[in-house]
């Protein structure tokens, strides 16, 4: 049986005609072809495929996309500028070589913008416990942490 | 003035399209056709395969096409070949299994591919594949190295009625037995150096097209080197001509050694391309990456050192059994030979040392390189035994490493390898003075104040990167080359095209190789790009593994940089009627020695493609070369690691409060992304003896650390903020003075944490990983131990 999802990514309107069992991550990643949006696990713990739902980090591969129905979602795709400048998020990860590989790095950025929204001044350790829906790697984590702390201040000012 | 980018913290080029969603990994190419596949695996560790029945699957919706071992027998397409040939004790080749790429009458470990369906759609494969029957007859399985050997013990390949692929020795047995004989003091230590899963977060993928129009084949494939998975797959497993297949690893999401291999999905997928005549794409879940990954380390170790009274090393003794998994991987035999047995002179000045090891074939998925690749196992070995002797000889750690430490170079080891330079003195005092040693007995009695039990511990290691020369390396058993290929592109108005046959998956080669051409040539980054991972563009390449991508790969990108200004001076004393032996190239211009009169770059390479005025007589036009380099030696990387942690006795957790690693990784072209490096490569140090283990249930054969609710991957909160620093001393035989910084961190972090926790605990040793379970049984015992 497929069923008709219809809903808001990035700003604009987005339907797709899709089995019913149909993950909400592979509709993204397959229906609408923005595959920013990772992979990672098969068990909702590596969080490579997070994304905004309605203003909350969600992981997409953790329900179906009929669920998401009617929603605004927004995809790494959708966080930079119009004209390409960076969300300061992206930048301090730039910064500080806060990713290697890049395949943990979409869901880790959106993730972290959550983060900083629901704590505007986190301490290391926050974001350290924060973090732990995310699997990196690479880099130990290290610059991630330090990205994170300099992106709050950032989008604070 | 020289252009400022060797040495520079330079922010990466690749980083934007990461950040950005842009990146192009293996399962985001989609092609017009395409279809997907699934694996049907064997759910047994070991089992007869009595028959596959696929007629009610083949029926399913959206199958395409479903094959097995015998549709793959039936076209000739061979196992999957090993790239090591190790000869043993008595001067026999090793064993070699065949390894077929579906199986062929048996399924040798949970996870073993039995057949691929194709469908339109991956849901309808996935589905599809639940109604393939196989017929399965179990049989006993055999998982743990050390139960391979025993009598009666299940036979994994009738080739080997022992289990046993080889025994392999290395050193002079007689001397050490001797050395032995005499010692003052013989530290023992009997560990398993635990089995962990590489988990690379983008999951292994493939996707492979057959164009009827000319024959050929491209294969996308997440993987760290494509020609040599091109060339295996081929000239040994498929009989292709070698120019019929184009293999892309496109971004590629951490490699770790696991993505250096020739897979059976690979080449099934590939093939399969023909047969139906359309794209096949494969993407493993998590699930089926903890299976069918190449696995590493899995060693179980009985190691002896001895000693004079002053604590001077004698002599090492070391007795290793290698758990090979079902089959030989492509590089499974001399990871722990070729690459562990010669690392265990460590930084010091042993005199002699003898190392035997087992390797042995079991029930479970292969074993291969993972970051390190037998250093790490090396180092666990070397360091946990000067550090035990230390403790037993009442001497202090870092006196009984300073006694011990190699001072002059080039020094020859017992174990073959010839060490160029080095500073072990420099990296071990900036540690101590970075981890404010000094200080750490009052922060331990504060602690103890607190209720927890603080430790130190140290760990320094020596690394050998880019395995090399390639005709020492055939001596030593290896099937293929191991020198890298760069060619320098320039384009008429002097923008470059550097083609790399390194691969990047994650290091940032296209930032630190643009470091490198762009100082060389005086010219800005932005008008170079780095291109890597494509047969179809790339002239040759080994690819990217052992830390080898700079010392090698960068090294062939210089000797074709130099060609180009050799090339250039040329054309330069054409156009400025000077002679050539007066030109020097500056600062991104050629310039007549002594005068005003220059040439700039993009002058040059003008001249070169619009050859009006040009030496066409002596000179061919255009101005692009290639180069291959083959290293004389290894590099040498080495450096001193010190944890502190912190134990709460009433739970057993441990808190690493300080970890300090002070490496010399020679010259350094980008330190910010040699960090990173070093930071990742910490965490998986730490990860192997704090948090990860791959367990095999040993009566059923079952993994039972299948996914990541089950292998604790390190997360944020369990490691710390790390403190880290370089001493500088250059390679000496290659231009860059670069030594790499891989897999550094891996190899010295397990050391030094096990170190720090043994302190702690006041105990000899704990099995990595040192869960909280195990450290706090351990504290229970030792509360008793001094209750009676």
């Amino acid at each position: 049986m497929t069923v008709k999802v219809s809903l808001t990514v990035n700003g604009k309107p987005a339907s797709a005609e899709v089995e019913e069992r149909t993950l909400l991550v592979n509709f993204i990643r397959d229906s609408l072809r923005l595959t920013g949006t990772h992979v990672g696990c098969d068990t909702a713990q590596c969080g490579a495929c997070t994304i905004h739902m309605n203003g909350r980090a969600v992981k997409s591969c953790n329900m179906l996309a009929m669920q998401a129905e009617g929603a605004d979602l927004v995809t790494i795709e959708g966080i930079a500028k119009a004209d390409g400048t960076l969300h300061p998020m992206q930048e301090a990860f730039r910064q500080h070589h806060g990713l290697q590989c890049g395949f943990c790095t979409p869901g880790m950025v959106m993730s972290a913008i959550d983060l900083v929204k629901n704590f505007p001044d986190p301490s290391e350790e926050l974001i350290r416990e924060q973090l732990d829906g995310n699997l990196c790697r690479c880099t130990g984590y290290h610059n991630i942490v330090k990205a994170i702390k300099a992106a709050s201040q950032t989008m604070r000012s | 003035m020289a252009t400022p980018y060797i040495g520079a913290s330079i922010k990466r080029k690749e980083d934007y399209r990461f950040l950005t969603g842009a990146g192009n990994y293996t399962d985001d190419v989609a092609l017009p056709g395409q279809t997907h596949a699934h694996f049907v695996r064997s759910p047994h560790a070991h089992a007869k395969i009595k028959s596959i029945k696929k007629d009610k699957a083949l029926k399913a919706p959206g199958v395409v096409a479903i094959f097995t071992g015998d549709d793959l027998a039936g076209a000739k397409v061979n196992g999957l070949p090993c790239g090591w040939l190790i000869t043993d004790v008595n001067g026999q080749p090793m064993k070699e299994p065949p390894h077929p790429c579906l199986a062929q009458g048996k399924a040798r470990y949970v996870g073993d591919h039995v057949a691929i369906v194709i469908a339109e759609t991956y849901p309808q494969a996935r589905d599809a594949a639940e109604l393939v029957k196989v017929d399965y007859e179990e049989l006993p399985a055999v998982v743990r190295a050390a139960e391979a050997r025993k009598n009666g013990a299940p036979v994994v390949h009738d080739i080997a009625p022992d289990n046993t692929c080889y025994v392999w020795g290395l050193g002079d047995r007689a001397a050490v037995d001797k050395a032995f004989s005499g010692a003052a003091h013989v530290t023992t230590l009997e560990f398993l150096n635990n089995r962990l899963v590489p988990n690379a977060i983008e999951p292994r993928a493939a996707n492979a097209t057959y164009s009827r129009a000319d024959d050929s084949y491209t294969l996308y494939v997440a993987n760290q080197n494509p020609h040599v998975e091109r060339l295996l797959m081929t000239a040994f497993v498929l009989g292709l001509p070698e120019h019929k297949v184009r293999v892309v690893a496109p971004d590629v999401g951490g490699g770790f050694g696991s993505k250096i291999y020739l897979y059976a999905e690979d080449v099934v997928c590939t093939w399969a391309s023909k047969q139906i005549n359309r794209p096949v794409k494969w993407t493993a879940d998590r699930s089926e990456s903890f299976v069918s990954d190449a696995h590493g380390r899995d060693h179980v170790t009985r190691a002896e050192l001895a000693l004079d009274r002053e604590g001077r090393f004698l002599a090492m003794r070391v007795t290793t059994t290698a758990n090979m998994g079902a089959y030989l991987s492509t590089f499974a035999s001399c990871i722990p030979t070729i690459l562990y047995a010669t690392l265990l002179a460590g930084q010091y000045t042993t005199p002699v040392i003898y190392a035997e090891v087992t390797a042995v074939f079991t029930n479970t998925a292969p074993v291969d390189a993972y970051r390190g690749a037998g250093r790490p196992e090396a180092t666990y070995v070397v360091e946990r035994l000067v550090e035990t002797a230390a403790r037993e000889m009442k001497m202090s750690p870092a006196e009984i490493r300073r006694r011990n430490f190699i001072k002059t170079f080039p020094y020859q080891t017992p174990v073959a390898l010839l060490y160029d330079t080095g500073n072990y003195e420099a990296t071990l005092a900036e540690a101590l003075k970075i981890a404010d040693v000094a200080g750490f007995q009052g922060r331990r009695a504060d602690a103890a104040r607190r209720g927890k039990l603080r430790g130190l511990g140290y760990s320094c290691y020596i690394e050998a990167c880019g395995i090399a020369p390639s005709n020492v390396a055939g001596a030593l058993g290896a099937r293929a080359g191991l020198f890298e290929a760069g060619e320098v592109r320039v384009h008429p108005t002097g923008k470059v095209t550097v083609f790399t046959g390194s691969h990047s998956h994650g290091q940032g080669h296209e930032t630190t190789f643009g470091q490198v051409v762009a100082d060389r040539l005086g010219i800005p980054m932005e008008d170079i790009d780095i291109v890597h991972g494509d047969t179809g563009k790339i002239l040759f390449g080994m690819g990217t593994y052992g830390s080898r991508s700079i010392a090698v790969g960068g090294t062939a990108i210089v000797k074709a940089v130099d060609k180009i200004v050799a090339k250039g001076k040329k054309i330069a004393a054409h156009l400025m009627e000077a002679a050539e032996a007066d030109i020097e190239f500056k600062d991104g211009a050629f310039v007549v020695r002594g005068t005003d009169k220059k040439k700039a770059f993009a002058e040059v390479s003008l001249a070169a493609y619009v050859p009006h005025n040009y030496p066409l007589d002596k000179l061919e036009p255009g101005l692009n070369e290639n180069a291959f380099y083959d290293p004389a030696n290894f590099t040498f990387p080495a450096g001193s690691h010190i944890c502190e942690v912190e134990v709460d006795p009433d739970t057993g957790t441990v808190n690493i409060v300080n970890f300090t690693a002070v490496d010399d990784f020679g010259k350094i072209i980008n330190p910010m992304i040699v960090e990173g490096q070093v930071h990742g490569g910490l965490t998986q140090g730490i990860g192997q003896a704090l948090t990860e283990s791959c367990h095999y249930d040993k009566e059923s054969g079952q993994l039972v650390t299948g996914s990541y609710l089950d292998y604790c991957m390190p997360r944020a909160d369990d490691v710390p903020t790390f403190k880290v620093g370089t001493k500088e001393t250059p390679c000496t035989h290659n231009p860059l003075g670069v030594k790499g910084c891989g897999e550094a961190g891996a190899i010295g972090a397990p050391a030094a944490v096990m170190n720090a926790l043994t302190d702690a605990l006041g105990v000899r040793d704990i099995e990595m990983p040192a869960t909280p379970q195990r450290i706090w049984r351990a504290c229970q015992e030792s509360k008793m131990k001094k209750a009676a």
